[in-house]
């Protein structure tokens, strides 16, 4: 797998090389339409085989996005990617993965439940840590809460 | 022929589904965690898990922690292999570091890592003994696991959190006292591991719960995620170790100890024999050792490049990654810890679904779960 | 118990006399109670291995009769909090305390029973002290405390327990139970 054959393969998709050095792994970013299509291509491909969704993150960079990190890794050819979307931080929602990973689904209701990322088709929604009731989305970084102390500065 | 005579025709029955709630506080859970199960009569129909009893907020803690505060950490999240969860983080923070890590430091953290593996099997062989029923496992199992952890005592002073690598090194040296108590330490393991085989493995009653039970096929086990010694006993030759190294593995000679069943019994003979070829990698090790420095240089105030790195480690029961998004101030922007128990409690239901409530109990010990990795 | 700690005994120390029987029984009773602590299983999280480890072949608690580890809590003396309290958990933690009989005792094992250990900053989950939700009786601190600590904290609960009356120690508990409701934070009061 290398850089050239993934850009023929996903022709809307921006793609960093780590030879670049910007990133220390093979890096598609797509916009968010196309993330379900994207993945599922990867999946299937016989050339990528990318079988294993190993990981599922958001990251909060306020005021404007949230990106998904999804780390994709083929158990059968031995490598790996990630691919990346950015979502709009005040009403963030992408197509859910489930159908092609059953390991999407506590994954998604993990970040679901710490940024509030909606998936849609995700079968059961929910939160997953903290309680059904919990108010807030406790890893954006503006998040507070009564029980939240923070360490006194020295 | 006189029951049958008798008992009404099974369509004429009215059979009514049971929901049944099973934990946070039950013996053989593990810890805390809850399921619902819908039951048919004796069949499970349905498994809801419910997880979140133990989540601490981890990687809101990182946030606000400087990149070595947060090490005592990473012993917390699976608690049983805190050395390896020292390493994944240790070495991702590493590779936006750019620190060397001097050959004994990286020696004796293969050792540390494999020696935890055994003692977290240890545990595991221990419990899911007495989940099946068998008291003598758990007092077998802890007794060795004693063992190593006098080894760990001696090298950093903590009995379960040991908090023992640093970036670019380790926090103390290994004695010629230790490497000898572990010198001697192998052949008992080894010698203990074969009564452990006649007392466990080749038992009727042991045989007749796990064999053919909790089925999960090579597609499927990679589908829902699980990883390490889950997804080997389903037959897919993968070990991070060996496909992704990291630190000195390359070095080692090793088998990766694959099954083809997927049953949980597959899961039991893949672990067992995993400590092994730990055990293996650990007399290598040994032999390998030679005075030299064990702390690289690294800069007085830990500042990370910014980037991103994911790094996947092979810890006790599974892949252990760590997300790591650094913005090139002393703290992380944000850190995420994937826990392979995470994934194998998500894939409880599908392992669970249509066997007897009894076989829920041998699933669940079979696939490994601790419950601070699956909550953080 | 319950009713022999808080009506019969009270009572039959107004008979003329009747201190001396009370005070024997309270010293038969206390024996027995100190050297037959059944604790209920239930780990939490880290601190729990190392409570298994205590009950295991080199520790061996079975040597001061306690090694009866029971699954249910209403056949249980002796609550060890092993382990990180959240807020998810602790409904759940004092509900295993009230379907204990009496009399019953509480032992905090490991920083985060007792206050919450390093979770206290920056962490929005964790649960500052079992304190807040149960009386105590025994604070073990450690992260997590060696079994020689469990030991100690063990021996100091069976200590305190030679050394209580009758009634005294009902009082004392309730009077705790009550402390603990006014402290807690609203939302695990509801549940």
């Amino acid at each position: 797998m290398n850089c050239a054959t993934l850009q023929h393969k996903l022709p809307h998709a921006t793609i960093l090389d780590p030879a670049a050095g910007e990133v220390l792994e093979i890096t598609v970013r797509v916009p968010p339409a196309d993330l379900f299509a994207t993945l599922q291509t990867l999946r299937q491909d016989p050339e990528l085989q990318l079988d294993l969704l190993a990981n599922l993150a958001g990251v909060d960079y306020p005021p404007e996005r949230i990106r998904i990190h999804y780390h994709l890794v083929s158990l059968s050819l031995k490598h790996r990617l990630c691919v990346q979307v950015d979502l709009p931080r005040a009403d963030p929602e992408v197509a859910s993965v489930v159908p092609i990973w059953n390991a999407a689904n506590f994954f998604e209701r993990e970040v679901y439940d710490l940024f509030g990322v909606r998936f849609l088709g995700h079968p059961n929604l929910k939160r997953i840590l903290m309680d059904d009731d919990f108010v807030g989305w406790p890893l954006r970084k503006d998040f507070t809460h009564p029980q939240l102390v923070h360490k006194p500065e020295r | 022929m006189y029951l049958q005579q008798y008992a009404p025709e099974p369509d004429s029955l009215e059979s009514q589904d049971l929901w049944v709630n099973f934990g946070p506080q039950h013996p053989s859970m593990h810890g805390v965690m809850r399921l619902l199960v819908r039951l048919e009569g004796e069949v499970v129909r349905e498994v809801v898990p419910i997880i979140g009893y133990l989540h601490r907020a981890l990687e809101k803690i990182a946030e606000s922690r400087t990149f070595p505060q947060f090490i005592p950490y990473t012993d917390r999240e699976d608690y049983l292999g805190a050395m390896n969860g020292n390493l994944g983080y240790v070495l991702a923070v590493e590779r936006l570091l750019e620190v060397e890590v001097p050959r004994r430091a990286a020696l004796l953290r293969v050792l540390v890592a494999e020696l935890n593996r055994i003692a977290s099997h240890l545990i595991w062989w221990g419990t899911y003994s007495l989940d099946l029923g068998g008291w003598t496992g758990v007092t077998y199992g802890f007794r060795e696991r004693e063992g190593i952890v006098d080894i760990f005592q001696d090298l950093c002073g903590a009995r379960l959190t040991y908090s023992y690598l640093r970036f670019g090194g380790v926090s103390r040296d290994i004695r010629p006292e230790t490497i000898q108590k572990i010198k001697d330490f192998i052949p008992f393991l080894r010698k203990m591991l074969g009564e452990y085989r006649t007392l466990l493995t080749g038992n009727v009653i042991f045989e007749a719960r796990t064999q053919g039970i909790g089925v999960i096929s090579k597609e499927e086990a990679v589908n829902w995620g699980l990883t390490g010694p889950n997804v080997r006993a389903s037959g897919v030759d993968y070990d991070l170790r060996r496909d992704d190294p990291y630190c000195l593995y390359p070095e080692f000679e090793f088998d990766v100890p694959v099954a083809v069943e997927g049953d949980c019994y597959a899961r039991y003979l893949c672990r067992f024999e995993e400590m092994y070829q730990s055990l293996r990698i650990v007399e290598q090790v040994l032999a390998k050792l030679e005075p030299g420095p064990i702390q690289g240089k690294v800069p007085r105030v830990i500042k990370p490049k910014a980037g991103e790195v994911y790094l996947r480690t092979e810890a006790p029961r599974g892949e252990l990654g760590v997300l790591l998004v650094a913005d090139g101030s002393p703290t992380p922007w944000r850190l995420k810890l994937r826990g392979p128990s995470f994934n194998a409690v998500g894939a409880i239901p599908r392992l669970a679904q249509g066997w007897k409530i009894g076989d829920l109990i041998s699933i669940i010990g079979s696939i490994d779960i601790i419950l601070p990795d699956v909550d953080r | 118990m319950g009713v022999i700690d808080d009506e019969v005994l009270p009572r039959m120390e107004k008979w003329p006399g009747g201190g001396l029987v009370v005070a024997a029984a309270d010293w038969v009773f206390n024996q027995a109670r100190a050297n037959s602590l059944w604790p209920v299983t239930f780990g939490l999280a880290c601190c729990a291995i190392e409570m298994m480890a205590t009950g295991q072949p080199k520790y061996d608690l079975s040597r001061f009769g306690m090694e009866v580890f029971r699954a249910s809590p209403r056949q249980a003396d002796l609550l060890i909090v092993a382990g990180t309290v959240t807020h998810k958990i602790a409904p759940l933690v004092r509900r295993v305390y009230e379907q204990m009989p009496e009399p019953k005792y509480v032992l905090a094992m490991g920083s985060c029973a007792l206050s919450g250990g390093l979770y206290y900053y920056d962490s929005y989950s964790v649960l500052k002290g079992i304190d807040q939700i149960i009386p105590v009786d025994v604070y073990v601190p450690g992260c997590p405390p060696r079994p020689e600590s469990l030991l100690h904290g063990l021996m100091q609960l069976q200590e305190m327990i030679r050394h209580e009356s009758f009634g005294e120690r009902g009082a004392r508990r309730r009077a705790q139970l009550a402390e603990a409701d006014g402290q807690a934070p609203a939302e695990v009061e509801e549940r």
